[in-house]
């Protein structure tokens, strides 16, 4: 079994009208053994920023602590939150100073950037970004994501059908790959506000 | 003075409080050519003499007004080498947080560190500290700004600012003309005539520099061409 694949997730990020939508599966497991049924891989960075970490757990948390580490620092010496294609930029650094030993992580980042366009992006575990314009996704469900979320997606959806839409997508995916799966996290962001659902799926 | 006892070593205190070389590195800058920075409503204007020592000097050659990135530039008074110095060290420092973020280095954050890099300068051995004041002039999403850096590493942010030579009688008139809402072009011509102030000779755009930086977030520096142009329109 790959190390990717050690820890079992699922990560999806979508983009609607002027607002963005982000979700994971809730399993942590060892193998084949589930060990956890409530994993949050998605974080709040700022309030119009969020980053969700796949991959393994270990290198997603020590990650998590460091993006933080520097988020932080950023905010005191510069005033201000950082924007998410800077922030971007920062966690595709990060990962590439890790070139010859990496982080076995793939990271979603997902946030509102200037005059609230909504912004996704992904990038591989050495930090070649993909910028993409409807959705990004992660994890050992990747590849049924991106079928379930080529088949559902339509741009310009207003966040209560973006909700739909993408908790559908996610339940689906996760339905066919072992590995992830127990429920999902879903976080659909607007200018004016954040709302955080938790799903009921296949409890397996 | 009991002062002088303590002025050889940069590292100790004298009993007065001060840093004996820190103020004998403001003296350097005092006795450099005057130069000056005004912060208008819509941009920055930074100048300064330009007086070489012999006419045999190919003036275009020497450059006193640099940028740091485009749309941020620099002005001293003081030794001439160490300006080149911290140029170098000011350009890399924003270039590396454009390799990390994507994105142009704020002006205060670049002020900032090289007020750090200055610093250093006055707490490390085996080195003396810088011999320059720096003017930085730069327009990011804050606005035009102008920002004065001493050789003890302060900084300070300024509506219009003179160092060098003639700095008392530069920053009396300033203070007369200066507005708030004073436009880029106005700007400009009440640089030139505080430079005219304390000139000795006949100003020229061959013995002044001139550079702006204007809504369009580019630094400019201006061709001896344009500064005849603004000298005549002063006159």
């Amino acid at each position: 079994m790959s190390i990717f694949e050690y820890n079992g997730s699922a990560l999806v990020a979508m983009v609607g009208k002027n607002c963005f939508a982000i979700a994971s599966d809730r399993r942590l497991g060892v193998q084949l053994q589930t060990i956890a049924t409530d994993f949050q891989r998605i974080s709040k960075v700022h309030d119009r920023l969020f980053i969700g970490l796949s991959g393994l757990a270990t290198d997603a948390q020590t990650l998590h602590q460091r993006l933080m580490f520097r988020h932080k620092l950023y905010q005191l010496r510069e005033e201000r939150d950082m924007k998410p294609e800077t922030f971007a930029s920062l966690v595709s650094a990060l990962l590439y100073e890790k070139r010859f030993g990496p982080y076995f992580c793939q990271p979603v980042i997902a946030g509102l950037s200037d005059d609230d366009k909504p912004f996704i992006c992904t990038t591989d575990s050495i930090g070649a970004k993909e910028l993409a314009k409807d959705f990004v996704v992660a994890g050992t469900a990747g590849d049924s994501l991106y079928g379930a979320c080529e088949a559902m997606f339509k741009p310009d959806m207003e966040p209560e059908e973006l909700f739909e839409t993408l908790s559908q997508a996610l339940l689906a995916s996760v339905d066919r790959d072992c590995l992830s799966g127990w429920g999902g996290h879903i976080y659909i962001v607007t200018p004016t506000e954040v709302k955080e659902c938790t799903l009921k799926g296949r409890m397996d | 003075m009991g002062d002088s006892q303590y002025s050889f070593s940069l590292t100790t205190f004298s009993p007065s409080g001060k840093l004996v070389q820190i103020e004998h590195a403001l003296t350097a800058v005092g006795s450099g050519q005057t130069s000056l920075g005004i912060k208008a409503s819509n941009g920055v204007v930074i100048a300064t003499e330009k007086k070489l020592p012999s006419i045999l000097v190919d003036e275009a050659s020497v450059q006193k007004i640099q940028s740091l990135t485009p749309n941020i530039g620099v002005v001293y008074s003081g030794m001439g080498p160490d300006f080149r110095v911290l140029v170098r060290k000011s350009r890399k420092q924003a270039e590396q947080y454009h390799m990390l973020y994507k994105e142009q280095i704020p002006v205060t954050q670049l002020v900032r560190e090289t007020a750090a890099v200055m610093q250093e300068f006055t707490q490390s051995g085996g080195v003396r500290p810088f011999g320059v004041s720096l003017l930085v002039a730069g327009y990011d999403d804050k606005g035009p700004q102008l920002y004065q850096v001493d050789p003890s590493g302060s900084y300070f942010s300024w509506k219009a600012s003179a160092m060098g030579k003639n700095v008392s009688n530069a920053k009396t008139f300033l203070e007369k003309r200066y507005t708030d809402d004073v436009e880029l072009e106005d700007a400009i011509h009440t640089a030139i005539l505080t430079l005219k102030e304390g000139f000795e000779g006949q100003i020229s755009g061959k013995n002044i520099e001139i550079a702006t930086i204007g809504p369009k977030r580019i630094f400019k520096v201006l061709t001896p061409a344009e500064i005849d142009d603004y000298l005549a329109e002063v006159e």
